[in-house]
């Protein structure tokens, strides 16, 4: 796989799966982490809520609501 | 040993307290949503001779103490140092649940691991082989259905038999403790060695997960698919607005109201008169009369005819938290709430405070920040909590019978609206450049649990009941002296009371409102001890003298009878702006006595008993000018 098509987890498209490649520092990191965001981590994109903001993702089988902010500190990878 | 301390532990919304109460009877509060439970609560079983203190602790997703959960989580652990800690995992959710699992354990806790929600892992296809599962850790590993009391029992004997001291960690999870203990004390930066030692984490349980569960991915359930329309485009929107409206037409229009005005009645036509011919036989004297019918019967009793109101409200709303959508409006009203200077989930303990202010408070510890924390606290007092609902129902029922529904809608809406609008004036002054966050999980839809959902409305509609046979009743008493005396003595006269001369200095300020008569005024000063008493004291202070002799024909409801002299005191505009006021104007003492406690400071809770009341005073002005410029009365 190229590692062209870097994005975050804000750009990923609805209904997309996408790995975690790494997750900028920040005050939040180590709670990201704790929620089971870490890098190589699959995560799917359910939704986003009706005014844009947040998402809902699905990771760990498990449903995470997460602001787009946020999850634009986050970068992934598509999964195919 | 006699006695013996067991510490329920695990992520939030895993179903501590649900074991917790059907271990102990206790009635702890459960939702489906996570946080619910924000302090440790302590209950007592007796089984074989044996008395087992069992301890509810907030769910936590860790325990690094970075928030008060978390910190009362492993405060508790440390000091209490209980015999037996019970870790409750989500059976269907242990791939994230099992990180709180691995946490407590490299700190040389010993575990029993309790899997409960079987029967939601079964419908998900989860197989979990708990022999491999007690080999991986080393300690033993139980299973339960928290919802099925036979099933939650059988860990009493697990408790009775279970000697921590004989489980060892196991050989992989010794390693695993050897690696972390490594990365501790190796040269990385703080943040490196802790996102180290949390992949280091997951890694681990991947590598138990793959030894100990299956997962035969089921198709989507139909209820997985409800979020396509409860959290997911215009329909979001829509349902949630009709999903309140809903539950304010089940209160108060098909139900509860209907309900609350026989109950009304009742009190009126037969309650009343009984007494009253009970005492005149048995020879009363006249003040002892009027103290129990115009004092205690009009007090308590305007309060208790709400009393099927508030019964239906509670079951609505324990019904509604049961489901899970509560974190749905969240995740909706997020964008809203972040533009107010909050995040979505601070919807969730305001959400509370339509129940009562006081629990809703005390929920604003599972906010992330301080700011969060401190606004919620600041703003639930605004909100319709079922100590205001008789006020509005008594007005809109009296001043706009054909809309009453629609008047009590709007209220609740005005009361959410007041509490966003002073969170985005409180976030961009007092509490500036503080950060917010938004980071939730989403539970599963569950089918409320009947049980829970008698229970909670029981307990809440007794706690109802309770203060209108404590507060309410001497409150009454002392209301009915204060209207019926004066500095000459007993006076037939109200209005040359000491409760006259109360309220009118209090009533000069509502002048510019419309309702600045003495009676207003009285009802806004007892309020603040407690919101029922302004109907309370209405009821005693309309009550009284028109009910007797002037309606005969028992057509008219209670709420009609008291619309005779009260009808002539307020116009509907000016009976308008006093149910905003009432609505949004200071906590009551419960409330900020509780203010004072979470937020350790007087000058917090003055803060908050006196700009309500300007908040409250302005929103009024603007309700009866602003009518009156429009043109109506
Ligand atoms: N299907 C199913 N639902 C359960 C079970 N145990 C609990 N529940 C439900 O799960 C939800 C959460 O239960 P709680 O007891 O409030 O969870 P908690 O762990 O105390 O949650 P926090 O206080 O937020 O940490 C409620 O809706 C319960 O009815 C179970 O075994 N099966
Ligand atoms: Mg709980």
């Amino acid at each position: 796989m190229t590692k062209v098509n870097f994005m975050t987890l804000s750009e990923a498209k609805i209904g997309s799966v996408v790995r975690i490649n790494s997750i900028e520092e920040s005050v939040l990191t180590p709670r990201l982490m704790t929620m089971g965001l870490i890098p190589g981590t699959r995560v799917e994109v359910l939704r986003s809520a009706p005014l844009g903001d947040p998402i809902a993702i699905r990771l760990r089988a498990y449903n995470l609501a997460i602001r787009k902010d946020d999850a634009a500190r986050i970068e992934v990878s598509p999964v195919d | 040993m006699a006695s013996l301390s067991v510490a329920l532990t695990g992520n939030p919304n895993t179903g501590k307290s649900t074991i917790f109460n059907e271990l102990t009877g206790a009635r702890q509060k459960i939702g489906n949503w996570p946080g619910v439970t924000v302090d440790k609560k302590v209950g007592i079983v007796e089984y074989k001779g044996r008395k087992i203190s069992v301890v509810d602790l907030p769910g936590t997703y860790s325990i690094n103490a970075r928030s008060q959960e978390e910190q009362v989580v492993s405060d508790y652990l440390s000091e209490s140092k209980p015999d037996i800690v019970v870790n409750v995992v989500d059976a269907s959710n242990m791939a994230h649940n099992l990180f709180l699992t691995v946490q407590l354990l490299e700190q040389n806790i010993p575990l029993i691991i309790n899997l409960n929600m079987m029967d939601e892992a079964e419908r998900h296809g989860v197989k979990i082989d708990e022999q491999a599962l007690e080999k991986a850790f080393g300690m033993p590993v139980t299973n339960t259905i928290g919802r099925s009391n036979a099933s939650v029992r059988t860990l009493l004997d697990v408790f009775t038999n279970t000697r921590m001291s004989n489980y060892k960690p196991s050989k992989i999870l010794q390693e695993h403790i050897e690696k972390i203990h490594a990365i501790r004390t190796s040269d990385r930066t703080p943040e490196k060695m802790e996102e180290d030692i949390i992949t280091a984490r997951y890694d681990f349980i991947d590598k138990v997960m793959a030894e100990a569960v299956t997962i035969n991915a089921a198709d989507k359930s139909f209820v997985d698919k409800l979020d396509n329309y409860l959290s997911d485009g215009v329909s979001a929107l829509v349902i949630m607005l009709a999903m309140f409206y809903l539950m304010f037409q089940i209160a108060f229009n098909w139900i509860g109201q209907p309900l609350a005005d026989m109950l009304g009645e009742f009190f009126e036509e037969n309650v009343a008169s009984w007494a009253t011919e009970a005492m005149i036989s048995a020879g009363v004297a006249d003040w002892m009369q009027s103290l129990v019918s115009d004092g205690i019967i009009a007090g308590v009793g305007a309060v208790l005819s709400f009393v099927p109101l508030i019964f239906t409200l509670f079951f609505c709303l324990s019904f509604l938290d049961g489901t899970g959508y509560m974190a749905r409006v969240a995740f909706v009203m997020d964008p809203i709430m972040r533009r107010a200077g909050l995040s979505g989930k601070g919807i969730m303990p305001l959400i509370m405070g339509f129940g009562c202010g006081v629990p809703a408070i005390m929920g604003a510890r599972t906010l992330d920040t301080h700011k969060d924390r401190m606004i919620s606290i600041l703003v639930t007092p605004f909100l319709t909590c079922n100590a205001k609902v008789p006020i509005i129902a008594l007005f809109a029922v009296m001043f706009f019978p054909d809309n009453a529904a629609n008047i009590v809608f709007a209220m609740y809406f005005v009361g959410l609206a007041v509490a966003i609008l002073m969170a985005k004036v409180l976030g961009s002054t007092t509490f500036k450049g503080q950060e917010s966050t938004f980071l939730l999980e989403l539970p599963p839809y569950r089918i409320p649990d009947i049980k829970t959902v008698l229970l909670e409305t029981w307990e809440k509609g007794k706690g109802y009941l309770v203060k209108a046979g404590t507060i309410i009743f001497a409150m009454s008493v002392a209301i009915w002296f204060l209207s019926s005396f004066n500095s000459d003595g007993m006076t037939d006269e109200m209005n040359e009371s000491y409760l006259a001369s109360i309220g009118s200095a209090t009533s000069v300020i509502f002048a510019p409102q419309g309702y600045d008569t003495w009676e207003a005024g009285a009802a806004i000063v007892t309020g603040v001890l407690a919101k029922e008493a302004v109907v309370s004291t209405l009821g005693i202070l309309y009550g009284a003298d028109d009910i007797s002799t002037e309606v005969d024909d028992a057509e008219e409801t209670s709420a009609t009878l008291l619309a005779t002299s009260m009808g002539a005191a307020f116009t509907p505009l000016s009976a308008l702006a006093f149910i905003v006021f009432t609505q949004l104007y200071s906590p009551c003492v419960t409330a900020l006595g509780t203010i004072k406690k979470e937020t350790h400071s007087w000058k917090w809770m003055a803060f908050a008993f006196f700009y309500t009341c300007a908040v409250a005073w302005i929103a009024s002005l603007l309700v009866y000018q602003g009518g009156k410029i429009l043109g109506f009365e």
